[in-house]
C-alpha cells in the first residue's frame, strides 16, 4: 500500500529558516496571521487532515472513478465524508478575505497546504481547487452584491464553483468559443447562455448543494475573436429565484487516464440564466487573474505528486531485497540487498530529493512575492514582488508539473515490475499526473507565455527582478570559500541564461519561429538556473545551522548533500538545453509536413 | 459546571524513541513532540460535555517549558476555553517531575479553581506512570473512576463505564470527582481552522510551581535506562532430536 507523510520538517526549514515566512507579519492584515507558532499549528493539523483523510481515499477513488446517472455525478465512496468534514473545519477558505468568512492566511499558507492536499489526493483536490478559482474571479470583478451573494458559501465550501473555457473546437485558442449569451427572456438583465463545454472539472457532483459555473460566451453584438468574449455566473440552482433548476446540465463524463476521481464534465447550456461578470467584452481578461492563480496551483499540484512519488520510491527501494551491492554484500543477515544500495536507484532517489526540495523552496518564494504583490502598501515592493510572480509562474507551472510525472515515472521504474502494477500505488501518481502538463495552458504554451509575453513585458522588467537578485548573490558570495563549489557553478549556469536571454530576445523580435522553436528549452534552462538559486540559499542557511550546532545536524549535513547532486547532476542539464537553443529554428523547421 | 483537563507535552506517538548515548534518559531534542494521546480524549469528551450543555467551561492545564504553551493551545483549538501553564525547565518525564509534583500541582490549582469535574489521561505515553489520577484523588479525598470509556453525567453524579480485565464495570460517583481517560472513549476530531486561530487569542496564564507552592525535586533516581535487547537471529535445527536437546540443555525451558 503507499504511504504519504506530509514533509513537515522541510516545508518548516523553507517557511522559517530559509524564508523567514514571519516577515510578512509586516503586511497588512497579515499582523495577526504570520506567526510561527500559528503556522506550525495550521500545518500540522492540515497534514493531519490529508494523511487521515484525504489520503486513504486516493486509491480506491482512482479503482472506483465517479459514476454518471441521467445529468447526475456520484464521486467515489468517502469522498462526500471527507469534501464535509474538509469543509466544515474551514479548509476551503484558507487564504479567502475574512469578510466573506475566509481565514486571510497568506497565500504562501496556502501553498504549501495544495502541496499536501495534492500529494494526499490529487483528484480530491480539485473541487476546492475549482471552487479557489471562482472564488478569485468573483472577488476581483463581481459586483458587491454578487460578493456578498456568492463569496461566503464558497468560502464555506457549501456551494462550489467552476470555470467553463474550453469547447469542442476551442481549447487554446479561446477566440474560438461559440457560446451565445442573449438577452434573458425574463428581461431582468440576466442572460440566457446557449452551447456546449468541454473538460469541465468539478461540473457536477454530489458534493456541495450548488455549482457556480463561470462560463465564457459571446454577446450579440461581440467582436471577433478574444476581443470579443464575455464572463457569466451560472449558477446549478438559482437561490434569487428559490433556487429554481437553471437550464444547464451534464451530459456525460469522460473516461480519463488519471485524476478519476474529479469529474470531468461535457456541461449543456439551454438557454440557462447567467450573470455577467465584470465588464462586457473582457472577459477573457478577468479570466486570466483567475488563471495566473490557477497555473501557480497546478505548478503545486506538480510539486505534490513529486514528493509522494519519490517517498513511496523510497519505501521500496528500501525494502525491496534484491542482489548485493556491487562493491560487496552490505546486510549479510539478509537474503539479499536492499535495492538502495545501487548507484542507480540512487540517482532517481535523488532525483526526486533534489526536486521537491528545491521546488518547495522555489514555491513558496514566489507564494510569499505573491503575498507582497497583494498587500504591500510599498509601490516600489509591490512592483518588483508583481513582477517576479509574473516571470516565475509559467516557470513553476510547467517545471514542476514536467517533474512531477518525471519523479513518479521514475517512482515507477524504481519498483521495477512491481511499479506497473496497481496494488503498489505509484503507477497511479504518472497516471494522475500527466494531465498537469496539459491543463491550465499546455507546458508548451507555458513557454510561449514565458518567451511571447513575460520576458518582454514592462521593458524586460519582470526579468531583471529575477536576474538582479541572482546576480547580486553571486556577486557577494564568489570569495566566500564555504560557497565557493556552488556559486562558480550557479555563476557559471546564470551567464549562459543571460546568454540565451539576449539572443531570444534578439532573434524572436525579428523572427517569431526562432523564439517558439527555443521557448521548451529556454523555460528549462531557466528553471534549472532558480532552482540552483534556492539551492545554493539553503546550503548556505544549513551551513550556519552546523556551525551554530543548532537544530537537527543530520537534517543540515543533507542538505548540502543533495545541493551537491542537484549542481552536479542536475543543472548540467541546463548548458545541453542551452545547445539545442543556440541549434535554432531550422532543425524543426526545414522538415516538409508531406515527411511526417 | 466547570471542567478542569489536565495535558501534557509527551513525545509524539509516531517518534521511533532512542535512547541516549549515556542512558540517561530517552533523546528528546529535535524530536517531534504533541499533546499525550490519552488527553487528548479528554480534552475531547469535556469539549462534548460543554457542547451537550453540561459544562460551561473548561480550563486546560500543562507542566512543562515554553512549548507546552503549543499543547495548550492545541487543547484551545479543539474547544477548551483558558489555559495555565505551570512553567518549569525540569524534564517532565522519566526523572524530572514526578507523578506526586503534578497531582500536587494539580491539588493546588483545583483548590484555586474549584472544578466540578477533572478528565485526564490514565497515563502519560513518555513514562506511561499511572498514578497521577489516583494520586490526586487520594489528596482531594474526591471519588475516582479510571480508565474510562464512556461517561454520562446526571444529578451531579457520574455514571463512568471502564475497561477491567474481565470486561466493563459501571461505577457511579458523586461529582467533583477524577475521571482518566481510555483510548475507546472517544475519537478526538480535527481542530477546524476558524478555531485554531480563535484559541490564538484565548487566554492563558503562567504561573510557577513557586506560586503555587510545590517542590518538583525528584524523589526517584533514575540509575539507568536501555534500550531492550535485540532480539537474536534464528537457526534452523537439523531434527527433532536436536531441538529437545536444545530446549533443555540451552534454553533450559524443559
Amino acid at each position: 500500500m503507499p504511504v504519504y507523510t506530509a514533509p513537515l520538517d522541510d516545508i518548516r526549514f523553507v517557511l522559517h529558516e530559509l524564508l523567514n515566512v514571519e516577515t510578512l507579519g509586516a503586511l497588512p492584515d497579515y499582523e495577526d496571521t504570520a506567526s510561527a507558532e500559528l503556522i506550525n499549528q495550521i500545518l500540522e493539523e492540515g497534514a493531519k487532515l490529508c494523511q487521515e483523510e484525504l489520503f486513504p481515499l486516493n486509491m480506491s477513488g482512482d479503482q472506483e472513478g465517479c459514476h454518471f446517472d441521467n445529468g447526475e455525478v456520484t464521486t467515489p465512496k468517502g469522498f462526500k465524508e471527507a469534501y464535509k468534514l474538509f469543509a466544515e473545519s474551514g479548509w476551503c477558505g484558507v487564504a479567502c478575505d475574512p469578510r466573506y468568512g475566509g481565514m486571510g492566511l497568506p497565500h504562501t499558507v496556502n501553498f504549501v497546504m495544495q502541496e499536501m492536499i495534492c500529494s494526499a489526493n490529487l483528484s480530491f483536490g480539485m473541487y476546492p481547487g475549482l471552487s479557489q478559482g471562482a472564488y478569485d474571479a468573483i472577488y476581483l470583478h463581481g459586483t458587491q452584491a454578487q460578493k456578498d451573494l456568492y463569496l461566503p458559501k464558497l468560502v464555506e465550501g457549501v456551494w462550489s464553483g467552476t470555470m467553463n473555457l474550453t469547447e469542442p473546437q476551442c481549447g487554446t485558442d479561446l477566440g474560438l468559443i461559440r457560446t451565445k449569451a442573449e438577452p434573458h427572456p425574463d428581461q431582468d438583465g440576466s442572460w440566457a447562455l446557449s452551447g456546449q463545454k468541454i473538460f469541465i472539472s468539478a461540473g457536477e457532483h454530489d458534493l456541495t448543494d450548488n455549482i457556480i459555473h463561470l462560463v465564457l460566451a459571446r454577446l450579440p453584438d461581440a467582436p471577433e475573436g478574444v476581443r470579443g468574449i464575455s464572463l457569466f455566473i451560472a449558477p446549478k440552482f438559482l437561490s434569487e429565484e428559490n433556487n429554481k433548476e437553471n437550464t444547464l446540465r451534464c451530459s456525460s463524463i469522460e473516461h480519463k487516464m488519471g485524476i478519476k476521481g474529479s469529474s470531468t464534465c461535457v456541461m449543456d447550456y439551454d438557454g440557462a440564466k447567467g450573470f455577467l461578470l465584470g465588464e462586457a467584452h473582457k472577459g477573457l481578461k478577468a479570466m486570466f487573474t483567475m488563471m495566473n492563480a490557477a497555473r501557480l496551483a497546478v505548478g503545486m499540484q506538480g510539486l505534490g505528486m513529486a514528493e509522494v512519488s519519490y517517498q513511496n520510491a523510497v519505501a521500496y527501494a528500501k525494502d525491496r531485497l534484491q542482489m548485493r551491492a556491487l562493491e560487496g554484500t552490505k546486510y549479510p543477515d539478509k537474503p539479499a540487498d536492499p535495492i538502495i544500495v545501487h548507484p542507480d536507484v540512487r540517482r532517481m532517489l535523488l532525483t526526486g530529493k533534489a526536486v521537491t526540495e528545491g521546488a518547495r523552496a522555489l514555491s513558496y518564494w514566489v507564494g510569499m512575492a505573491l503575498d507582497t504583490a497583494e498587500k504591500s502598501t510599498d509601490p516600489q515592493a509591490k512592483e518588483e514582488a508583481e513582477d517576479l510572480v509574473a516571470i516565475l509562474t509559467p516557470i513553476i507551472k510547467a517545471y514542476q508539473t514536467d517533474m512531477g510525472f518525471e519523479i513518479a515515472n521514475l517512482a515507477i521504474q524504481v519498483h521495477g515490475g512491481a511499479g506497473y502494477i496497481g496494488e503498489y500505488g505509484v503507477e497511479q501518481y504518472a497516471r494522475d499526473a500527466r494531465i498537469t502538463m496539459i491543463y491550465e495552458g499546455t507546458n508548451g504554451i507555458q513557454a510561449l507565455d514565458l518567451v511571447g509575453r513575460k520576458l518582454g513585458q514592462n521593458f524586460g522588467r519582470n526579468l531583471r527582478r529575477f536576474f538582479h537578485p541572482v546576480s547580486a548573490y553571486i556577486e557577494k558570495n564568489q570569495s566566500n570559500p564555504e560557497l565557493s563549489e556552488f556559486v562558480f557553478l550557479l555563476a557559471k549556469g546564470f551567464a549562459k541564461l543571460q546568454q540565451s536571454t539576449a539572443i531570444i530576445a534578439q532573434k524572436g523580435l525579428k523572427d517569431p519561429v526562432e523564439a517558439g522553436a527555443a521557448s521548451v528549452d529556454y523555460l528549462r534552462q531557466f528553471a534549472l538556473v532558480a532552482m540552483a538559486y534556492m539551492w545554493i540559499q539553503m546550503v548556505e542557511k544549513a551551513q550556519e545551522k552546523l556551525e551554530s550546532g543548532e537544530g537537527d545536524q543530520d537534517f543540515y549535513a543533507q542538505k548540502i548533500k543533495t545541493a551537491r547532486f542537484f549542481f552536479t547532476r542536475m543543472l548540467p542539464e541546463a548548458d545541453a538545453r542551452f545547445k539545442m537553443i543556440m541549434a535554432g529554428a531550422e532543425p524543426l523547421m526545414d522538415t516538409a509536413e508531406s515527411a511526417f | 459546571m466547570k471542567i478542569l483537563v489536565p495535558v501534557k507535552r509527551a513525545i509524539d506517538y509516531n517518534v521511533k524513541v532512542r535512547v541516549k548515548s549515556d542512558e540517561s534518559g530517552v533523546e528528546l531534542s529535535n524530536v517531534k513532540m504533541s499533546i499525550n494521546p490519552f488527553d487528548e480524549i479528554a480534552v475531547e469528551e469535556a469539549v462534548k460535555l460543554k457542547e451537550t450543555g453540561s459544562a460551561t467551561e473548561i480550563i486546560v492545564v500543562s507542566i512543562g517549558p515554553d512549548k507546552a504553551q503549543e499543547t495548550l493551545r492545541t487543547a484551545m483549538a479543539i474547544g477548551t476555553d483558558r489555559g495555565i501553564l505551570v512553567k518549569t525547565e525540569a524534564p517532565t518525564d522519566l526523572g524530572g517531575v514526578e507523578p506526586l509534583a503534578v497531582a500536587k500541582t494539580l491539588k493546588a490549582l483545583i483548590d484555586k479553581e474549584e472544578p466540578d469535574l477533572v478528565i485526564m489521561g490514565k497515563q502519560s505515553i513518555d513514562d506511561d506512570s499511572n498514578q497521577t489520577g489516583q494520586m490526586l484523588a487520594a489528596l482531594l479525598n474526591w471519588p475516582q473512576a479510571t480508565f474510562a470509556s464512556k461517561l454520562e453525567l446526571s444529578k451531579g453524579k457520574a455514571l463512568v463505564t471502564r475497561e477491567v480485565d474481565g470486561g466493563l464495570e459501571t461505577l457511579s460517583v458523586q461529582l467533583p470527582a477524577i475521571i482518566t481517560t481510555d483510548l475507546r472513549l472517544n475519537e478526538p476530531r480535527y481542530a477546524s481552522l476558524p478555531n485554531i486561530m480563535k484559541a490564538k487569542k484565548k487566554p492563558l496564564e503562567e504561573l510557577t510551581p513557586q506560586d503555587l507552592g510545590v517542590d518538583f525535586t525528584p524523589r526517584l533516581k533514575i540509575v539507568k535506562i536501555k534500550e531492550p535487547a535485540k532480539r537474536q537471529a534464528g537457526i534452523k535445527v537439523e531434527s527433532v532430536d536436536a531441538l529437545i536437546d536444545k530446549l533443555k540443555n540451552e534454553a533450559k525451558v524443559i
